[in-house]
């Protein structure tokens, strides 16, 4: 039997208050709204999960099963393995899922249907296309970062919108100006990895386990910030792009060329993240001055990143912008965020016929706002 | 016996519904399309006939081998299907389907059917199907170089499937003076899954959705990482 992670969310009034920034939010403005139980399912990448969000009564259950241990060995995510174990684990976190609801029937199904690793992301789509078929209710196929955006929403005090949001994972490191929901203006982004990617490629050069970025971020806490000064590439140039590939050949150059001993990986965990952080938070700073917004979310894997967190605090004193988080289960790759996602468009009307065709590579200001219309008729085929 | 059937695992992507008597198939040969079709090929079947998915007795699926993408999508499809309306389902193996798909095109009863599984490989099964309601193995199936495939005590033999297109000549050289006839154009269809099906229920051998696996044959997908830290993972295509 996989392990599964079953969280009890808190009942605090959050979906309500999510409901009401929905309810005057410009596409959903003098809409009716109906509540609805939305069950989501989230398999774009090595995590198995199902949740479901009920628009009333807020986030009723989310469960999850990690691969992590399962691609450990390999130093990074295998997509056939990812797929075998989706396929394997999936109905049994989405059974656990309903039954944490309580078991009741839900009103719609909203599945990630990219971007991601294409397999994986088919084995949640046929999965969640086929219940919704047999339920008889309107299924949903959700975009993987507009869920990620959105995230804060399921929090007791969700930022009101215009917001900046610093979207950073394993694989999307992304600047973004959040209009309203489905209003998504990619402002930078990194050019080659993501910064979670460097996070998790340095850690392997530091002979840390897979994934391997939380564990350097504690090794950081044991290093001497003021031995090395690792680049911030891309910061003395104008523009939000940013680059992280330059700071993992950077680590590789110091170990070999000073010491690889046990402070030394310390102190260039300590710099690689000092690093990274600094050069996210430079382009923030210069991303919210350049666009006048007054509220930064940092979202994604990375986001759980202490030391981010804290700086980018420190900024929004600073700058007198509020900073929020979703907190860290709902950082990371999670059905919630998705069932969500999909409740705003299936509440709105949208829905995805019998045609379940994933999308491994979408453009996030490709979507618009929820509106009653079929959600991605403008699809290409891809593989499946 | 009331059934619907999904099979997916080569490059025909298709459905049936069996209710008693009266059986019902939607058949397209489709590459890379089946994630597009197969479930508005469920949903004419049920409407066509009237039927709610809850008035079934189970959901048989093609569990492979094959396509592993392919085999994934009947098995997550028939998954969900299974978890929604309460239906245990039924795993069916695609080698057998394909089987049995040959002996109704009027090939005979002992098939050697094989898929091309890429890397110089086939998937290989030997079925007798002179029962036209069953396709009964005769050995493993496997994943095997074309050149080493298990060599049947006696001839007659009917080899059905792609395998025998992209393999023939090593197949029909290996195999010398047992293979009666070939016919590389047969494939498995969701008919022959819901044929088997019925069997394997009157049997007992359905399952709960969770448990349902698909069938890959080639189990080893990735080659072991470099002692070198942060070697890049490596996997066969699909």
């Amino acid at each position: 039997m996989p392990e599964i992670r079953a969280v009890r969310p808190e009942r605090d009034g959050a979906a309500k208050r999510g409901r009401r920034e929905a309810r005057v939010s410009g596409a959903l403005r003098d809409r009716e709204l109906h509540a609805l139980r939305v069950l989501g399912i989230e398999t774009s990448c090595d995590e198995t999960a199902a949740a479901v969000y009920d628009t009333d009564a807020g986030l009723l259950s989310h469960c999850l099963h990690s691969q992590a241990e399962l691609h450990r060995e390999y130093g990074g995510v295998v997509p056939e393995l990812a797929s075998r174990d989706h396929v394997a684990k999936l109905p049994l976190v989405v059974r656990e899922a309903l039954a944490g609801a309580g078991g009741a029937s839900v009103d719609g199904v909203a599945y990630t249907v990219g971007p991601g690793l294409a397999g994986a992301l088919l084995v949640g789509a046929a999965t969640g296309r086929s219940l919704a078929f047999a339920w008889g209710v309107p299924a949903l196929g959700v975009h993987h970062l507009e869920a990620h955006l959105l995230a804060p929403m399921l929090e007791p005090r969700p930022p009101a919108f215009p917001f900046l949001a610093l979207l950073v994972s394993g694989g999307h490191t992304q600047l973004v100006r959040v209009g309203d929901p489905g209003e998504y203006e990619v402002l930078g982004e990194s050019l080659d990895d993501a910064a979670g990617e460097a996070f998790d490629k340095t850690a392997a050069l530091l002979g840390l386990p897979y994934p391997g970025g939380p564990a350097l971020a504690a090794l950081a806490l044991e290093g001497d910030p003021a031995r090395f000064r690792f680049p911030r590439p891309m910061t003395d140039r104008p523009g939000l792009d940013m680059s992280f590939s330059g700071l993992k050949t950077f680590a590789l150059t110091t170990l070999r060329n000073e010491a690889n001993d046990a402070p030394s990986r310390a102190d260039v965990a300590r710099a690689f993240e000092e690093a990274v952080v600094d050069t996210l938070l430079v382009k923030c700073r210069r991303a919210l001055q350049q666009t006048g917004l007054s509220r930064l979310v940092v979202t994604g894997g990375v986001g759980a990143n202490r030391r981010l967190r804290a700086a980018a605090g420190e900024l929004g004193r600073e700058l007198g912008v509020e900073v929020s988080y979703p907190r860290i289960e709902l950082c990371t790759d999670n059905a919630a965020m998705v069932a969500y996602a999909g409740s705003l468009r299936l509440l709105a009307g949208e829905s995805h016929d019998l045609d379940f065709t994933v999308r491994p590579r979408w453009p996030l200001d490709s979507l618009s706002p929820p509106a009653p219309r079929a959600a991605g008729s403008e699809q290409q085929p891809q593989a499946g | 016996m009331k059934l619907l059937a999904i099979e997916t695992a080569t490059d025909a992507c298709s459905c049936a519904l069996v209710l008693g008597e009266e059986r019902e198939q939607r058949f397209e040969v489709a590459p890379r399309r089946h994630s597009g079709l197969v479930l508005g090929m469920a949903s004419e079947l049920l409407d066509l006939a009237g039927v709610p998915l809850s008035a079934l007795d189970a959901i048989a699926f093609g569990r492979g081998p094959g396509s592993f993408t392919g085999v994934r999508i009947a098995t997550a499809v028939a998954q969900g299907l299974g978890l929604a309306a309460d239906l245990p389902l039924v795993p069916v193996s695609s080698l057998a389907a394909l089987a049995l798909a040959a002996a109704r095109r009027g090939g005979g009863g002992a098939v050697l059917a094989a898929f091309d599984a890429r890397m110089d490989e086939v998937y290989w099964g030997a079925f007798d199907t002179r029962d036209p309601a069953a396709a009964i193995p005769d050995g493993e199936e496997r994943v095997v170089a074309p050149a080493c495939v298990p060599l049947p005590p006696r001839g007659g033999w009917l080899g059905a499937g792609e395998g025998w297109s992209v393999h023939g000549d090593v197949l029909l050289a290996r195999l010398k003076g047992l293979v009666d006839a070939v016919d590389t154009k047969a494939r498995p269809g969701a008919m022959e899954v819901a044929a088997l099906a019925v069997g394997e229920l009157r049997a007992g051998r359905a399952c709960a959705p969770e448990l349902a696996r698909p069938v890959y044959l080639r189990d080893r997908v990735t080659r072991r990482p470099e002692t070198k830290a942060g070697a890049a993972p490596r996997s066969e295509p699909s």
